[in-house]
């Protein structure tokens, strides 16, 4: 076994290229008719082997359709999209695995079950399957929960399982769809820290898709952020500070230039899509005024 | 753990009170003849004639015949809104455009059309099976749809992620998730089966535990009819205790 790897972050450039996106487009409704929607549009991006890539954007910019295109849950409607070379045409779990928000826990099955299921259904062997399950449940702390139902825990102890359960995957590839977006500030603080120390130490390439700035900030090497709608690579943000990331990073002058920096950067777009959307919350008048 | 089982027996026992209550009622009424014996005989008379049915010899006979109807009724009821159900389910266009069309015929007194089951199916017990199974099958379907059609498609996206198959879709997913709805379904329909069924044979048959009470009525023997009535209502209280007791065990796994 290798020491723990604490990546720096250098590392990535020389890295080789993990998933490959090309002019990828994604329009949902057929095109021409007034349900159609252009989700995406013309994205194409590199990710590197051991790399943390953060999607950030206003709701609706299509970094959910994008994480689902890696992850071959969603067809691109044109462009390409590979995982180590091969085209993704539907779900690779032997290489790619998800993590949702933690209401995907099977609430029927208990913890133990819920890792044994997500192995069978990955077509792990049955001998593996309690000890790598234990491993990542000790690795978030949770093995003494293994028999309990989802139910039963804490929503931060649900997202910590739920993390657990990727990780036992083993993929080299983690997709994370807003996965602390049910959590409370500090415990999502919390499982930041420990999701940067567990990546450092198995080295995994993630793409994760937030909202929060402060999150994208902690977690990432790479920071996409994207257009409203149709989705677009506005600009990347390097933030250039190695794994495994202490809280201290958060009080550093550089954290809060980079968090001011993107809250530049998307303060029109989410402007341009709450309009768009004609969002309640945006626009109060109307709720009232029908 | 204590607490609940304690509020349980409670429960149990206010329950099983009410019942007595209810008996020692009927009793006051008929030994003072504050109702006619006619409407209400005695519960010793009742008694007596339960005695005297179930030595008769064709007691297990009638019973017989309207187990054996409430068994084909429900099976066929469970088996066609099983399969009716989950096929309906499978896109959502079709529970748009059938849902509301089985749940209409539902709202249809189905009783009104019992006379055409005598037509079709005769007077023998077969118009019995095919009225309970056709009232049977709408709450079993009604259910299945909506315990089908209402997995979250987060634990489906999930799954696929995960790359489980088909048939580990349907077996460790959509089944787990819409048991609990679907297993509601099943037991009403149950006791649409058992009302059904003695209804019919109560309106029009020529056998059976319905036909029997119906027939006690004609010939002025309430004591007679009040020991089948409260036989099935004794059956009654049997079967839902195992109904419920089958399916928390059901729940449980």
């Amino acid at each position: 076994m290798n020491a723990p790897a604490f990546r720096a972050a250098t590392d990535a450039a020389s890295a080789p290229v993990v998933i490959s996106i090309k002019n990828v487009s994604k329009r949902f409704g057929a095109a021409g008719s007034s349900q159609s929607v252009l989700a995406l549009d013309d994205v194409s991006l590199d990710i590197r082997k051991g790399e943390f890539v953060c999607l950030l954007g206003p709701s609706g910019c299509g970094k959910s359709t994008l994480l689902n295109i890696i992850g071959g849950l969603t067809d691109a409607s044109s462009g390409s999209a590979r995982i180590d070379g091969r085209e993704i045409k539907g779900p690779t779990p032997d290489a790619i695995s998800f993590v949702f928000q933690e209401s995907t826990l099977f609430p029927w099955y208990t913890i133990v079950e819920n890792f044994n299921i997500a192995l069978k259904f990955q077509g792990v062997p049955q001998s593996e399957w309690s000890d790598r399950t234990m491993k990542a449940l000790k690795s978030v702390g949770m093995a003494t929960f293994a028999d309990h139902y989802p139910n039963q825990l804490s929503v931060g102890m649900r997202q910590r399982v739920n993390m657990a359960r990727g990780i036992a995957l083993k993929t080299d590839v983690l997709l994370m769809d807003e996965p602390f977006a049910a959590l409370d500030e500090q415990t999502r603080m919390v499982l930041g820290e420990d999701l940067s120390t567990l990546l450092a130490e198995t080295g995994k390439t993630i793409v994760f898709v937030t909202h929060s700035l402060a999150e994208a900030v902690f977690l990432s090497d790479r920071i996409i952020v994207m257009t409203a709608r149709p989705g677009r690579i506005k600009t990347v943000v390097e933030v250039g500070e190695p794994h495994p990331r202490s809280p201290d990073f958060m009080l550093e002058p550089r954290f809060s230039e980079l968090r001011n920096e993107l809250y530049a950067l998307l303060r029109d777009e989410i402007r341009a899509a709450t309009a768009a959307m004609r969002d309640p919350v945006a626009a109060p008048v109307s709720l009232h005024g029908g | 753990m204590a607490g609940k089982d304690g509020n349980t027996l409670g429960t149990r026992a206010i329950q099983i009170g009410f019942l007595v209550a209810v008996g020692l009622v009927w009793w006051a009424l008929a030994a003072n003849r504050m109702v006619t014996p006619l409407f209400l005989p005695h519960p010793e008379a009742v008694w007596r004639a339960f005695a005297r049915l179930v030595s008769g010899g064709q007691f297990w006979s009638a019973v017989g015949v309207t187990l054996t109807s409430i068994v084909q009724a429900y099976g066929i009821a469970v088996v066609c809104g099983l399969a009716v159900g989950y096929l309906v389910s499978r896109s959502r266009y079709s529970t748009r455009l059938f849902e509301p069309l089985i749940a209409a015929c539902f709202a249809v007194p189905i009783t009104l059309f019992f006379p055409i089951f005598i037509l079709v199916f005769g007077i023998g017990p077969a118009s019995k099976v095919a009225y309970g199974a056709v009232y049977g099958f709408f709450p079993v379907a009604l259910n299945t749809i909506a315990g089908f059609s209402g997995v979250g498609a987060h634990y489906v996206k999930a799954a696929r992620s995960m790359g489980a198959s088909r048939a580990q879709m349907f077996r460790h997913v959509l089944l787990p998730a819409a048991f609990p709805v679907v297993v509601t379904g099943l037991r009403i329909s149950f006791f649409i089966c058992f009302a059904s069924v003695l209804g019919g044979e109560a309106i029009s048959s020529a056998s059976g535990v319905g036909n029997n009470i119906a027939h006690a009525a004609e010939l002025m023997e309430p004591a007679r009819m009040f020991a089948w009535i409260v036989f099935v209502i004794v059956t009654a209280i049997i079967l839902n205790m195992v109904v419920s007791h089958v399916e928390s065990r059901g729940r449980e796994h």
